[in-house]
């Protein structure tokens, strides 16, 4: 068991180590950020001394080199826009985004498990074909369109409620229903199926000729098999609830971390953006890395295989 | 007079509008032990699953089920619940994955006393301690907080015995308990069985298409061919004489371990499409004996003389006994 969580640990900052260098690189190639800092029409020199300060002359693997040894040290960086540590900018901004992304998830949760599970129990019924439909609707509707027809409704047209900023509470009501629409449908879907299966399953034929009560049937003998599938959907939404707010926060200019990510990646603001990748990464390892050591205690049987 | 422990009076059961029980009409005396045999898809499980509501929501049964006088066909979920573990208990073919994978064993086992013994704590763990060491699971204590791919397919069918133990039902429905496990294993649960119907007086069902483990634990048998019963007599009656030239079939194809080596006869085709089975009599087109009017009239399940009941138009002639009776007789 240790030795599992111990080669899953080495495998997650692999991956972190991974990203942080891919960003590194692309980054890099993909523009100069003297140019788009100080604009097209300053002299030569100026950039050439921008350069300079921010070690942007040097060969690449040098800066690199000198960008893994300081992240080892705690240190993420200046933004070379607000001249303030990157890691700040990005740590001030977090907490706004998870107003939206937490709320977002408790509602796909609470809303996509429990209709997938009662779609399953009343296969081929109105219901079910209603849940099914309604899911497809929310997953395939992407969420930008989703935003503007929310915006258009109820700001535009009915005007009960502000369409971006976050001065109050009713601000976070539109962007976080826009995040979590798509989310409940895709749980939904997910629960229902892993639902169907489990539910023809022999054991839940046995729990049933034992006399059970259907609800404990369903809940004490059929969720808990059909836990697993839902858990690994649930596990990728935990994981990005840090970076899944990128395209909602512009629509509804939420000042998050996906706004800052936008503004920085036009800004060609290397130290942000390289720290918001590493922090999107380290989200979705570590909530992977709990996903696979839940996998264990939902599943004895796949305890038994990790123990090998 | 005492009603029978079980009685299934014209049990019908259509999937999705397609009939595949065609009228079942079944017995089962306080402590008997019945057989039900025939191939696979002839209704025999179907016909117990039904009679206890465990059918899915698309199947519609219809007729009777009353146990003790009691009519329990389309009753409450309540109802149902109560007699499923509690008066009947099932066990299925595959014991492996007919326990939940999830939930410790002794769990699954206490969790049937708490509902039909109000057995909770530690006096719920003793009893099924008890239960798992007299269905000879060895070391039931240590084994009490194991999951059930810890144990083997044959432990695993002694779990479920013990599971369905734990309600003290009247009657165990036994579905193909054998048919996934190997020889060895076999003969052990049978044995089980025999014994612990001999310890606990209750009756048994027994599902299967292994006609040598039904003669080891039955005393009346069923043999049953698509959704109907087509020969129903002691067991030693069906064995020594089938009379219907299905259940002549079963046995014909049987190899014998005694005697000279012999081409085993098998029934020729193969069981009819529930969804257009033939006029008739549903075995004619397999049948050697059929004539004109197997294929056009349905022979009803009737007693004949010698005590059993056979739906069949051309029973197979009785060779051995009776004529040498019946010469004695006429010397007399």
């Amino acid at each position: 068991m240790i030795r599992f969580v111990l080669t899953r640990l080495l495998r997650a900052v692999m991956t972190i180590f991974a990203v942080v260098t891919f960003a590194f690189v692309v980054l890099r190639m993909s523009g100069d950020p003297a140019q788009v800092m100080l604009g097209p029409d300053v002299p030569q020199d100026a950039v050439d001394a921008f350069r300079k300060a921010w070690g942007l002359d040097q060969p690449l693997w040098v800066q690199y080199l000198a960008y893994i040894k300081s992240i080892f040290s705690g240190d993420f960086g200046v933004s070379m826009r607000d001249k303030v540590s990157a890691l700040q900018l990005v740590l001030e901004r977090i907490p706004a985004t998870l107003q939206l992304t937490l709320p977002a998830l408790l509602l796909k949760l609470l809303i996509g498990i429990p209709a997938g599970v009662y779609a399953a129990l009343h296969r081929q019924s109105f219901a079910d074909r209603g849940v099914i439909l309604l899911a497809i609707f929310g997953f395939t509707i992407p969420s930008f369109v989703m935003g503007l027809l929310l915006v258009l409704i109820f700001s535009v047209i009915l005007g009960v409620l502000p369409s971006g900023g976050q001065d109050t509470w009713m601000h976070s009501i539109l962007p976080t229903i826009t995040m979590s629409i798509g989310g409940i449908g895709i749980l939904a879907r997910f629960s229902r199926s892993a639902m169907i299966e489990v539910m023809g399953q022999p054991y839940i034929r046995t729990a049933s000729a034992k006399g059970l009560k259907w609800s404990d049937v369903v809940w004490g003998h059929a969720l808990p098999n059909a836990a697993v599938p839902i858990v690994t959907i649930v596990g990728f939404m935990v994981g990005s609830l840090i970076a899944g707010a990128v395209v909602v926060e512009s629509i509804f200019s939420w000042p998050g971390i996906g706004r800052l990510l936008v503004v920085s990646v036009t800004n060609r603001d290397l130290a942000v953006v390289q720290c918001i990748l590493l922090m999107i990464a380290a989200t979705m390892v570590i909530s992977n890395l709990v996903v696979d050591l839940l996998y264990g205690w939902l599943d004895p049987r796949l305890r038994a295989q990790t123990a090998h | 007079m005492i009603p029978n422990l079980v009685e299934l009076r014209s049990l019908r059961v259509a999937f999705d509008g397609v009939q595949v029980l065609h009228g079942i009409d079944l017995d089962v005396g306080r402590g008997e032990s019945v057989g039900l045999v025939g191939e696979s898809g002839c209704g025999k499980s179907v016909t117990w699953l039904a009679a206890l509501g465990l059918l899915p929501g698309k199947a519609s049964v219809t007729g009777s089920v009353r146990i003790e006088g009691r009519e329990i066909c389309g009753g409450s979920r309540h109802v149902l619940e109560e007699v499923r573990g509690g008066r009947i208990a099932m066990i299925f073919q595959d014991p492996s994955s007919s326990l939940n994978p999830v939930i410790r064993i002794g769990r699954q086992i206490t969790e049937a006393l708490a509902i039909h013994r109000r057995l909770h704590g530690e006096a719920a763990k003793t009893e099924a301690l008890r239960l798992m060491d007299m269905v000879g699971i060895p070391d039931a204590r240590r084994r009490f907080d194991l999951y059930p791919h810890e144990f083997s397919g044959g432990q695993c069918q002694r779990l479920m015995i013990a599971m369905a133990l734990a309600g003290q039902p009247d009657l165990l429905i036994a579905d193909e308990p054998t048919t996934a496990l190997d020889a060895t294993i076999q003969a052990q649960i049978l044995d089980l069985l025999v014994q612990l119907r001999a310890e606990t007086g209750m009756a048994m069902v027994f599902i299967s298409h292994d006609l040598g483990a039904v003669s080891q634990v039955c005393e009346r048998v069923c043999a049953m061919y698509a959704g109907r019963i087509v020969e129903q007599g002691r067991m030693e009656q069906l064995f020594a004489e089938p009379r219907h030239p299905y259940t002549r079939g079963l046995f014909d194809a049987i190899p014998r371990i005694d005697g000279p080596r012999q081409r085993l006869i098998p029934i020729t085709g193969t069981v009819p499409n529930p969804k257009n089975l033939p006029a008739g009599c549903a075995f004619s087109p397999r049948c050697g004996r059929a004539v004109e009017a197997c294929r056009s009239d349905l022979p009803n399940l009737e007693p004949i003389h010698d005590g059993r009941r056979l739906a069949c138009h051309r029973p197979v002639p009785v060779v051995s006994a009776p004529p040498v009776r019946t010469r004695t007789l006429e010397a007399v």
